[in-house]
């Protein structure tokens, strides 16, 4: 059986999920606020302000340095704007880089010394920080493989990470799970060799902002044939007001290593947009696999397209040993604008990388996102399976590149890539570069573009449902080859979170 | 159970095409009626029309279940006020599994009903009891709805779900053209063991087998949007002797 039909068995769940989310007023369910005492780094972006962020970190010369460089290199780049979206000018001298709760100027010995306005916001969200084996009491929760059951958490908030758990019983395999700042101060070899080895600092004007201004983000290695005990996470949290999030991921899984990662953010509804720019490095070595799963639903914005988050992420995975496996999944619902293309580098022979996207627009939201696979070894294997939903007036754009490089013989690609129209006024555009070049290699591209089907639609209602049920319906099976290759708690999350991101989108 | 009182309708696109042309029926709890009549006189679309689809326009006449005007509610409204429609071609939704979609629609009956949602464990109890009688594998209540489903499984899909639904008013559109023999015999013990008094059918045929599996209490011919005959059982043989012919010109 695969992961969603066991959802169907055990169906408890997805509904009452659906029902208590749909049940809470107003369509996005995180735009609540914490009231909290905070310290501010001065707004806009200066070597001072870099340095500040680093010496708050408490980071070493050399990382300081770093973060210096890229700044010199940033302040000379020009922002993108061949993606298809449109916006504001951003005036990145009126954000604030750096917010800590103020309790957290001492950080806390463990999470039981944590501020508990900051655990009570983690339990609102419903993220567990409790080192508990989640989903207890869940019918069917024996069918699942015990890794399954406890997922590490490491919190993220505006700019500070609050906690880890699991950390001791993590050590024990030998895993590191931790903040990056932890990272770079306890694991510098590691960090000094892994940094900025897959997303070069000059990479793309976010990565580079990144590069100079992150402040926090999780860290993990896995050691050589280790398989992560548990599942990881990291909870992104904005919180303060016109601050912008810009965080950082290393994984590093080694020869022979697995883990699967997972990753969700919310923020709360504000008139005005704010900027998230996050950089996700990953790096798997021989015969390793890494699964890496996004839930993002930061906040959309209003109806109008008042507010929201701007969301410009660089994610890519490097499979540098021979055979070594990716697989980026992520659910897409939320964001005023996404600029995101989770990429996969296959360097190794034989190494394999694969992309499901269900990426969701309503209203006004803006998304263009995508993959690319970049074939470097030979027999080297790719799929993405893209799902974009269109509503509203959103405009939904898959933007993809396949590329074969002269050495990567005998190297397949699968490209699928579904857009659903729901409504009139809104549009879906497939953008996908192929380059092919050698001539053993084979690339296959297949996309459709459909329109919620009326008569879908009346089969539903004529059964009982009213039209959005039916619409989440009808989507929830549109996505369902995205939906299956999550983990199973984000699947039913997911499945919730479509519902709830067409809400309005009929009648 | 459901009063059809001259009703009219005419494609919403075009008010030049009527279809239903004053159609007048009554069928009292516990009925089973059945309708017959030639390819396009109407008996899909007074089906549509008493469920709601889009697309077409009552002009005249009216359609009440228990007293209730079926025709200021909108289509799911209808069906949790207990009618259901077999439909003649039933509609694949794919990846949306058989069993998913028949749970949401069940509980979506009982949420607009004041009712207390089904259990999971209830509800499986219940879909593999009533899938059994009908032969209907856990594989088909697992694949999506309707999706690579042959006809004959369609419509025995179709009884699955008014099983489960377990409405006042049914209607069955050709439930059994495409039935093989021991399907339609599975169909019509589906439909015969939800028989009861407090429950009706409207069974659109074209085929006296049905029939003799379905007793029906009244037999109508439908042409030209209008109800032209009714009787008896022995309407239906009647037809399927000497086909429409006679009637017709008897009508006219
Ligand atoms: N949406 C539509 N657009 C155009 N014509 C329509 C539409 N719906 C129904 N009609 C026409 O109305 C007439 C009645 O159709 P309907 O499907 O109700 O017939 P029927 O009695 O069910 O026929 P059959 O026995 O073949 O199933 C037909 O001439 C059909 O073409
Ligand atoms: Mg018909």
């Amino acid at each position: 059986m695969t992961a969603l039909d066991k959802i169907e068995v055990k169906e408890g769940v997805d509904q009452d999920t659906v029902d208590a989310v749909t049940a809470l007023s107003g369509n996005y369910k995180y735009g609540w606020e914490t009231e909290i005492e905070m310290d501010y780094a001065p707004k806009g972006v200066n070597p001072d302000i870099v340095r500040l962020i680093s010496s708050k970190n408490e980071e070493p010369e050399w990382m300081t340095e770093w973060r210096l460089q890229a700044f010199t290199r940033w302040e000379k780049m020009n922002e993108p704007t061949w993606a298809m979206v449109s916006y504001p000018p951003i005036d990145f001298q009126d954000i604030y880089y750096y917010a800590r709760p103020k309790s957290m100027a001492v950080k806390p010995k463990s999470l039981d010394d944590v501020d508990p306005k900051l655990l009570a916001t983690y339990a609102k969200l419903g993220i567990p920080l409790k080192e508990q084996a989640i989903l207890a009491g869940v019918e069917g929760a024996e069918d699942m493989p015990a890794e399954g059951r406890k997922v590490a958490v490491d919190a993220v908030f505006d700019s500070v990470s609050v906690g880890t758990t699991f950390q001791a019983e993590l050590k024990k395999a030998g895993v590191i799970f931790c903040s990056i700042s932890e990272a770079i101060r306890d694991h510098p070899e590691l960090v000094k060799k892994y940094l900025g080895s897959v997303v070069p600092q000059s990479d793309n004007y976010y990565a580079t902002l990144n590069s100079a201004v992150f402040s926090d983000g999780s860290f993990v290695y896995i050691p050589p044939g280790v398989r992560c005990p548990m599942e990881l996470s990291t909870y992104f949290r904005i919180n303060a007001e016109n601050t912008g999030q810009f965080e950082r991921t290393l994984i590093i899984a080694d020869k022979g290593s697995y883990v699967s990662y997972l990753e969700g953010c919310t923020a709360p509804k504000r008139d005005v947009a704010q900027l998230h720019a996050a950089v996700v490095e990953i790096i798997i070595e021989e015969d390793a696999e890494v699964k890496y799963s996004t839930v993002q639903n930061w906040y959309p914005g209003d109806e109008n397209g008042k507010g929201g988050i701007y969301n410009f992420v660089t994610k890519r995975a490097d499979c540098r040993g021979d055979r070594a496996k990716v697989m980026w999944t992520q659910v897409e619902t939320g964001s005023a604008v996404t600029w995101k293309y989770p990429s996969c580098i296959l360097r190794g022979d034989d190494s394999q990388g694969e992309f499901y996207s269900i990426a969701i627009a309503n209203n006004m939201q803006q998304a263009d996102t995508g993959t690319k696979m970049v074939h470097l070894g030979k027999n080297t294997k790719s799929r993405i399976v893209s799902k974009g939903i269109s509503a509203g007036k959103a405009q939904n754009t898959y933007r993809g590149l396949v590329s074969m490089h002269p050495k990567a013989k005998n190297s397949r690609n699968y490209t699928q890539c579904d857009s659903l129209l729901i409504g009139d006024q809104c549009g879906a555009h497939t953008v996908p570069y192929i380059e092919v070049k050698n001539n053993s290699s084979r690339v296959e591209h297949e996309a459709t573009t459909s329109k919620v089907d009326d008569d879908q639609l009346f089969y539903c209602r004529s059964r009982g449902m009213d039209e959005e049920e039916a619409v989440a319906l009808v989507v929830n099976g549109f996505c369902k080859e995205v939906l299956q290759a999550l983990p199973m708690e984000f699947a039913m999350e997911a499945q919730a979170l479509v519902a709830i991101s067409l809400e309005g989108s009929v009648g | 159970m459901l009063e059809i009182n001259n009703l009219h309708a005419e494609l919403e696109t075009d008010a030049d095409v009527t279809i239903l042309k004053g159609l007048t029926l009554s069928i009292k709890p516990g009925e089973v009626h059945a309708i017959m009549g030639p390819n396009g006189s109407g008996k899909s679309t007074l089906s549509y029309v008493l469920s709601g689809k889009d697309g077409y326009s009552v002009t005249a006449g009216s359609a009440m279940l228990e007293g209730v005007d079926l025709l200021e509610m909108e289509p799911e409204e209808r069906a949790a006020a207990g009618l259901f429609l077999a439909f003649q071609y039933p509609v694949e939704i794919p990846g949306v599994g058989n069993m998913t979609f028949l749970r949401t629609a069940v509980n979506a009956q009982r949420k607009a009903r004041g009712e207390e949602e089904l259990s999971a464990g209830d509800f499986l109890k219940e879909v593999r009891a009533k899938a059994k009688d009908l032969q209907i594998d856990a594989d088909m209540l697992k694949r999506p709805v309707n999706v690579g489903f042959s006809g004959g499984e369609k419509k025995r899909n179709e009884i699955l779900q008014m099983a489960m639904l377990e409405p006042k008013m049914c209607i069955l559109d050709e439930t059994d053209s495409g039935l093989d023999v021991d399907a339609m015999k599975l169909v019509a013990d589906g439909v015969n063991a939800l028989r009861s008094e407090n429950r009706s059918f409207l069974v659109i045929t074209h085929y006296q087998r049905l029939l003799d599996h379905i007793k029906p209490d009244f037999v109508h011919i439908l042409a030209d949007g209008k109800i032209i005959k009714s009787g008896g059982p022995e309407l239906a043989l009647e037809v399927e002797n000497n086909g429409y012919a006679d009637i017709l010109a008897g009508a006219a």
